[in-house]
């Protein structure tokens, strides 16, 4: 099975870095997300229900729909912000933050459990300095519209139905499924960034958001 | 037909699924255009009501109408479900702004499992719809309806219709799932075209869109269904109006299990719900009567009224009131928009039933037209209606009356004595008669007003008027007060110069002694003739001293 590997690319200002990796990661997170499977009895589960909410943004002429959990929103936010500080803060740069939905695989003693992505999302931040608020009004109106044709990228992608992980039983749920939130259940997910800065050296981090 | 090979159970789920999905794809479209954010709650634990283990509210109107023009049927092959987005502005004008479609085609998917596959990619769609809602233009201008224009809905089935989108529309598509009887697609055709058309509307506030050049052009299908507001009734504090399922609705069981996919096993049951809780806690946060206000369109006069629930609250529904005096509703009654304060709550305004149960989908009426309303409350939205236009009156009627004075008689006042037409008056051959026009006299035709305007000039104004207060304007007169003895009175003079100089005013001339030397015989032979005249108008007299009282 090949990982499926997508990537998406967006110049923003500084100050919005946040708010444009929160809306995409959302959006994808919101199509990587269940219920909470509820096992029952002969093999069979239930699945709860998953809430949205909008959330508009502060910098950028954009709204996006996120699962209603506060407890993925913290673990995202606190990725976006560790991103965002290593990319510095009104300074020229590029980075990449990753989302990387994964399965793991049990390996016999002493082998560690390994770790299989099924898919990855790349998403290459460019960040400009603007130099007054006219230009800055500018950035808000274009960055908004990038930010919606990446969002039907990212559906467009979702809907192609290529490979998911099978549904787990219930022993092995835990391989598929980051099943620690209490309200909602987003496949097996980690967060990583890589910076690169003006002299192109880059430094790769790793955030394990499971 | 293609789903021969499909058991009759799976036949029976997709259809449930089928019909399901278009009814919360229309519900997801339209709340996403109410122009509020929308918010519901996770829950852990499946409450069965939940479709595609979504939290999707149903607001009933929608679904009712929704229903009606599915009229039993379901989306398939050539029988296309439509939600189209229109925006109408407080002037009467509308226009197409997108229009959502729920296709099927005939690409089949024979081997894919209903009961499993197929239902989590329909939840994946509605996902995928949730997101795309928000990145059309569409959605950031049904953030800011209110005063200026509003925002509507309307559902068909059958063919698809674009050509109300103008030229260069756009077309994003939402996702697909192939199914055993035909492949689901579900698209948005958008409008591009948004170039200025008319700035009359916009000409206080600044354009918050245009108006393209073709959106008078007729419709060229008839029976087009109606329009309706994207309106949203906040449930009561029981929340027992506001049901996430309706009685006797097909409840969703869903109940998957892990073994191969040939054992999944899922349950579709019917379930009798009485007073069931809303399977999510929705916060809407939506202040309901200025949702209301908001979001009351209405496209060719056909607005809803649903039935009311017990437990729902009222709701303003002024759209009546908007069309028929859309500036005098804003001037007059001063109802803010979104972004204002509170709205004035309004009386209910029935639905025009009778129209609405045509399907008729006619040009709008002129603005100034009051459309008829059968109950008791549509004739205090009425009766509010003519108060309005009454008041839009009277402003004018007071105005003009201040400047009716009339000089009144015996003054010597050379030069600008004004006569009334009907009277003569008493004794004026010994006064100087210099007959003005009251055109020129000062007291009834002010000057032009200086370039400083007094604080009650500015007052006379009415809002949003322009700048010169002349002819042109029918609304309201300027006023040029000159008090006396200030800069700008007549006779620039102090009060004790006046004192002074009027002090000893001459002799009335006809109390002089070249009067006087007149023949005292002449006059009294002339007095009969005199007195005759007099009793002849002694009518005239007594309406003149009628006037003095």
């Amino acid at each position: 099975m090949n990982c499926r590997s997508e990537v998406l690319e967006v110049s923003v200002e500084g100050r919005q870095v946040d708010e444009a990796m929160l809306a995409l990661l959302h959006t994808i997170l919101l199509h990587r997300s269940t219920g909470k499977f509820h096992y029952k009895k002969e093999g069979t589960y239930s699945i709860g229900t998953v809430g949205t909410q909008d959330i508009d943004c502060d910098y950028i002429d954009f709204s996006f729909v996120r699962v209603s959990s506060d407890e993925l929103d913290r673990v995202i936010r606190k990725a976006v912000g560790e991103f965002k500080d290593a990319m510095g803060n009104g300074t020229d740069g590029m980075g990449q933050i990753s989302l990387e939905f994964y399965q793991k695989k049990k390996s016999r003693w002493p082998f560690s459990d390994e770790c299989i992505p099924w898919e990855v999302w790349s998403i290459k931040v460019n960040v400009v300095n603007l130099a007054n608020e006219q230009e800055r009004q500018i950035c808000r109106e274009k960055v908004g519209e990038k930010l919606g044709e990446k969002v039907i990228n990212i559906v467009e992608v979702i809907n192609q139905h290529e490979y998911l992980p099978k549904m787990p039983t219930q022993s092995e749920v835990d391989n598929v499924f980051d099943t620690s939130l209490k309200d909602v259940q987003p496949y097996l997910y980690k967060i990583t960034f890589q910076i690169t800065d003006t002299l192109g050296t880059s430094k790769t981090t790793w955030f394990c958001a499971y | 037909m293609m789903d021969s090979d499909l058991s009759p159970q799976d036949k029976k789920d997709l259809d449930k699924f089928i019909k399901f999905f278009a009814l919360k794809t229309v519900q997801v479209i339209v709340q996403a255009r109410l122009g509020e954010k929308v918010c519901t709650r996770s829950l852990s634990s499946p409450t069965g009501s939940d479709w595609f283990n979504l939290a999707i509210k149903d607001i009933p109107e929608v679904t009712h109408e929704a229903k009606k023009a599915l009229s039993g049927q379901l989306p398939g092959i050539g029988r296309s479900m439509c939600v189209e987005i229109s925006l109408k502005t407080s002037e009467g004008d509308s226009m197409e702004l997108e229009t959502w479609c729920l296709e099927m085609n005939e690409k089949c998917d024979k081997d894919i499992k209903v009961s499993y596959t197929v239902y989590n990619r329909l939840s994946l769609l509605l996902k995928s719809l949730l997101a795309i809602t928000r990145v059309t233009p569409a959605y950031k201008l049904s953030r800011k309806q209110g005063h200026d224009y509003v925002i509507l809905y309307r559902i068909y089935f059958g063919e698809v219709q674009l050509t109300g989108l103008g030229e260069g529309f756009q077309t994003v598509r939402v996702g697909v799932v192939g199914t055993p009887i035909g492949t689901i697609t579900l698209s948005c055709a958008y409008r591009t075209n948004l170039a200025f058309m008319s700035t009359r509307q916009f000409e206080r506030t600044a354009p918050i869109m245009g108006i393209i050049i073709d959106h008078f052009v007729e419709r060229p299908f008839g029976n087009m269904g109606h329009m309706r507001p994207c309106n949203y009734r906040a449930p009561g504090e029981d929340e027992g109006a506001y049901n996430g399922v309706e009685d006797s609705q097909e409840v969703c069981t869903t109940s998957f299990s892990t073994s191969p996919p040939s054992q999944c096993v899922f349950t579709v049951s019917k379930a009798h719900l009485k007073t069931p809780k809303p399977a999510v806690m929705d916060t809407l946060k939506v202040p309901m009567m200025g949702l209301a206000f908001s979001h009351q369109l209405y496209c060719s006069r056909l607005s809803y009224q649903p039935p009311v629930l017990v437990g729902a609250a009222d709701f303003c529904h002024p759209s009546t009131l908007n069309a028929a005096n859309p500036h005098q509703v804003t001037t007059q009654m001063g109802i803010p928009g979104k972004e204002g304060g509170v709205p004035q709550q309004v009386p209910v305004q029935p639905c025009h039933g009778a129209q609405a149960e045509h399907g008729r989908v006619s040009s709008c009426p002129p603005a100034d037209h009051v459309p008829a309303t059968p109950s008791s409350s549509g004739e205090g939205a009425e009766t509010l209606s003519r108060s309005i236009e009454v008041k839009g009156v009277s402003p004018c009627d007071v105005l003009e009356t201040t400047f009716t004075r009339k000089v009144g008689a015996f003054v010597n006042k050379p030069g600008t004595q004004v006569t009334t037409a009907s009277l003569d008056l008493p004794f004026a051959a010994f006064a100087p008669r210099a007959y003005d026009l009251e055109e020129n006299d000062p007291m009834v035709q002010p000057p032009e007003s200086p370039a400083t305007s007094s604080p009650l000039q500015g007052s006379l104004h009415s809002q949003g008027s322009g700048e010169s207060g002349g002819p042109a304007q029918d609304d309201f007169v300027m006023v040029d007060f000159k008090p006396a003895f200030s800069k700008d009175d007549l006779l620039p003079m102090d009060l004790g110069t006046f004192y002074r100089e009027f002090q000893n005013p001459p002799q009335l001339a006809s109390l002089t002694i070249d009067v006087s030397s007149q023949s005292m015989a002449e006059d009294l032979d002339s007095l009969p003739e005199k007195l005759a005249v007099y009793e002849k108008n002694i009518d005239e007299f007594d309406a003149f001293v009628d006037t003095l009282q």
